[in-house]
């Protein structure tokens, strides 16, 4: 059995791909679903109830789409260069320090507290995968493995912080509650916040970037072939610093997101792990930057799902990150799939 | 030594094609018990192809292959060996984090589960000692020298008790004194009766040791004579002399001066290895001229052209450029902007990205710049256009423009790059093997282009393995071996055999360059 390059791409064969992927990680859900004595057809109905099902379910699945969004976009951008960002959640991580900081420590007027803890968001995740880009750049180290070993460094930065100095009076590992004037005004009674906005816009923003402008081509040219993107001249240092930077930009944002949106105060936990979810979020969406923000919708509609899953069915909510593993493997796997085909030969 | 007259291996009018390009055309070759056999020819004249063939690799379209006498079908690799027909290829097959003693056992048939590791090591001191060829069984790959890990290539093919054994030019990566050590080897390994094929097209070494010698032109073999009866200057006309060849192209010459576009004073620089790939190179380009580079690939021409385009930094020597008061510092930018086309070797990869569409491969270089583009932003519509005109202009074959070029073929590949690179009226060419792998029309068309951008008054910098094409094109010739250049010279002024001499870089090369001969 040997694998050999197909004459042609097509988009149709593309989207079969796909498609059988996403069905042959079903078929295997409903085996795991089976294997704990549950109908697998109920269980994917509770999930489509929970998470699309009802004004609140979709109000929560839209408030995760915010984060997985945000870091989805960056990890996809880098990706179309050829990058794998997996730190988007320690860039999410410093993001939300750096706005904390900015609506707990810095005294400036109301207006301008958001605008500013956004700045230092997105300012403080480029800085943290900057770290990782510089090394990248000059050294040629793996940025796979800097990126997310700095994911450790900026999660225990924040276990220091709200156990040592930034500890509110009441003795727990929070810092205090930010002033309102900190907090993002909300949808009616949900907690769905004026970030969906700015996920919706950046995407269409970073899409236009990718299809029009000559970055966006520099892009395209060095993710494909390197040594093409050195014949043309291209400065692939500076797009490396450019592109790794816009990523944890994003990932900064998503950060601020979280705790002026939702959490409004900084806690020992910042993130369930949207930062590595979102790397799934991202391949699933082929890199497409609209593809990701469907995608990351489609993943936070299972989020929330795993609790309509424990309620009804008592399932533990684990089993949504293993159905998510294996949507991944099985899309990842088949990307070969679309540029080479198997024939069987006889040895 | 007696040669005994009994074939071991035996092929007959072996036919290959690799997606409808003929790589051998009837190729026949005779190999004697106890003989070492050398197999000579250019670069792509299908000596690797055919010993493929003869060791399973590649089944042949048609021809028939005869061990001891015997016909057989070679289906596997496998099957080969079990005939006693070894190989060691030009690029080792070791697993360089693993032991000698495993990469050995790795090739082994019938191993246990629990081998016998001791008895393994044994046997293979015994060969060792045998042959001359010392390795230690527990030496980890990566430690050894590039010539040990040879060793430990043939000490593969022995323990398998190989009776014919084919080396890929063994000598390319070997120091003159690991060369000399080889040598005693093949003449122990030939004592004992084994039967050695041994590829090169270094004309001095294959005098010095091979009994006879089959030489190979265009995927035929054209002559099978005893080396101690012809000359190397026989060797090397069979090698490279074609009679029939393409008219040259010369311009009748006109009044006007030729002015050195760009000059390379004593450049020296590493390859990516490390190792010197040219030592002290300088020469001028002129305007209106092709300067055709001869030479084996692999002899400094990829570090040559990757300087003058700027990929690469010379570690001593300048380039100077025409209207440049100091040497430049080059780069792929500045190159683009001083109107430097280059027609790299690397197709695929480095001429063109893959993945992109023939419209974005056309611009590759000149998409930042108007009317292409204004303000960071792209302007498809000017592109589509100017992309268009030159599909119809260089006709490039395709379903339009915004296929991948990483489905076209060869030919229509090249044509997308002579498309961007010519036709923005370049100053300098450098191209490097631009029509290899083509079909003949397509040959013609290559020519032609770079004939016309010298007319324009460019420089051309054709870098070629192909005597026919250097001397049908270039207004003077020089030759790259070993990192050293000879001439530039006038093509009127030296014939091809020298020329081939200096390219096999047999000894006594500033004599080689003044046998003339008018031609």
């Amino acid at each position: 059995m040997r694998l050999v390059q197909r004459e042609s791409s097509s988009t149709i064969r593309s989207i079969a791909v796909v498609l059988s992927a996403v069905l042959i990680a079903f078929a295997l859900g409903s085996a795991l679903f089976l294997s704990l004595d549950k109908n697998p057809l109920e269980a994917y109905l509770a999930m489509a109830r929970g998470g699309f099902g009802s004004g609140y379910g979709l109000s929560e699945t839209l408030v995760k789409t915010v984060p997985l969004g945000l870091c989805a976009l960056g990890i996809a951008l880098a990706g179309k260069m050829g990058l794998w960002n997996i730190g988007a959640e320690g860039q999410l991580t410093m993001g939300a320090i750096a706005a904390s900081w900015v609506v707990l420590f810095w005294k400036v007027p109301d207006a301008a507290l958001l605008p500013l803890a956004a700045i230092a968001a997105a300012t403080a995740g480029a800085l943290w995968s900057t770290i990782a880009s510089t090394l990248r750049a000059w050294l040629s180290t793996s940025e796979i493995l800097s990126t997310l070993m700095l994911n450790y460094v900026a999660e225990l930065f924040l276990q220091y912080l709200v156990y040592g100095p930034w500890k509110g009076p009441d003795r727990f590992p929070f810092t205090v509650y930010f002033p309102r004037t900190a907090w993002l005004s909300t949808l009616g009674t949900t907690r769905l916040h004026s970030g969906i906005v700015v996920v919706v816009i950046l995407a269409v923003v970073l899409h236009v970037l990718l299809k029009r402008t000559r970055l966006g081509f520099e892009i395209h040219l060095t993710g494909d072939s390197s040594s093409a993107s050195d014949y043309a001249g291209v400065p692939s240092k500076r797009n490396i610093l450019l592109v790794l930077a816009m990523a944890g930009a994003l990932a900064g944002l998503a950060g601020l997101f979280e705790v002026t949106g939702l959490q409004h105060r900084l806690q020992p936990s910042v993130s369930p792990g949207f930062g590595y979810t979102a790397i799934i979020v991202a391949w699933l969406a082929r890199r497409h930057m609209l593809g990701c923000l469907l995608v990351a919708f489609l993943f936070g509609g299972l989020a929330v799902a795993a609790d309509e899953l424990q309620i009804v069915l008592h399932i533990p909510a684990g089993v949504v990150l293993v159905f998510q593993a294996l949507l991944f493997v099985c899309v990842l796997g088949a990307e070969v799939f679309e540029n080479y085909e198997i024939r069987w030969r006889n040895a | 030594m007696t040669h005994s007259n009994t074939l071991t291996l035996e092929l007959k009018s072996i036919r290959k094609a690799f997606g409808g390009v003929p790589a051998l055309c009837g190729a026949s070759f005779a190999l004697r018990a106890g003989e070492i056999h050398a197999l000579l020819g250019e670069n792509g004249a299908g000596k690797s192809t055919l010993m493929n063939v003869a060791t399973g690799i590649y089944q042949p379209d048609s021809g028939d292959i005869a061990v001891a006498g015997r016909p057989v079908r070679l289906t596997t690799p496998r099957a080969a060996k079990k005939l006693g027909i070894g190989m060691v290829h030009q690029h080792f097959h070791l697993s360089r984090r693993h032991t000698v003693l495993d990469n050995i056992l790795l090739g082994l048939p019938g191993v246990s589960f629990l081998p016998d590791r001791r008895a393994l090591a044994g046997r293979i001191r015994n060969l060792a000692d045998r042959y001359g060829l010392p390795v230690d069984p527990e030496a980890k790959v990566w430690q050894l020298s590039v010539g040990e890990q040879q060793r430990v290539e043939i000490v593969k093919t022995l323990i398998h008790e190989a009776r014919v054994l084919i080396l890929d030019e063994p000598t390319a990566v070997l120091s003159p004194l690991e060369a000399k050590e080889l040598f005693a080897v093949l003449a122990r390994l030939k004592a004992d009766g084994c039967s050695i094929i041994f590829i090169s097209h270094k004309l001095d070494e294959i005098k010095e040791i091979s009994d006879r010698v089959t030489i190979m032109r265009c995927g035929e073999t054209v002559a099978t004579v005893e080396t101690g009866s012809s000359s190397t200057r026989d060797l090397a006309l069979h090698m490279v002399g074609r009679e029939v060849f393409l008219m040259p192209t010369h311009r009748e010459r006109t009044g006007d001066t030729q002015r050195p576009l760009l000059s390379l004073s004593k450049v020296t620089v590493s390859n990516d290895r490390g190792v010197p790939a040219l030592r002290g190179v300088s020469f001028d380009l002129l305007s209106s001229e092709i300067l055709g580079v001869a030479g084996l690939s692999g002899n400094g021409q990829t570090e040559l052209t990757e300087i003058l385009y700027g990929l690469r930094r010379p570690e001593s020597g300048t380039l100077t450029l025409e209207g440049a008061a100091a040497p430049v510092t080059m780069s792929p930018r500045e190159a683009i902007s001083r109107k430097i086309s280059f027609i790299p070797a690397d197709r695929r990869m480095t001429g063109t990205a893959p993945g992109l569409s023939i419209r974005e491969n056309l611009m590759l270089k000149s998409y930042r710049e108007a009317p292409y583009s204004s303000r960071g932003f792209l302007r498809p519509d000017v592109m589509a256009r100017e992309a268009d005109r030159m599909i119809g202009a260089h006709d490039i074959r395709c379903a339009g423009q915004h296929q991948l070029t990483g489905t076209l073929s060869g030919g229509n590949l090249q044509k997308v790059i002579l498309a961007r690179e010519l036709s923005s009226d370049p100053i300098i060419v450098l191209a490097v093997y631009p029509c290899r792998g083509l079909d003949v029309g397509s040959i013609e068309t290559v020519r032609q282009l770079l004939s016309n951008a010298r007319d324009k008054g460019a420089g051309v910098l054709l870098v070629s393995e192909d005597l026919d094409e250097i001397f049908a094109l270039s207004d003077r010739v020089a030759v790259l071996c070993g990192g050293s250049m000879a001439g530039p010279i006038p093509v009127g002024e030296i014939d091809r055999v020298a020329v081939g001499l200096m390219m096999a870089g047999v000894k006594g090369r500033a004599e080689g360059a003044d046998a003339t001969r008018s031609a």
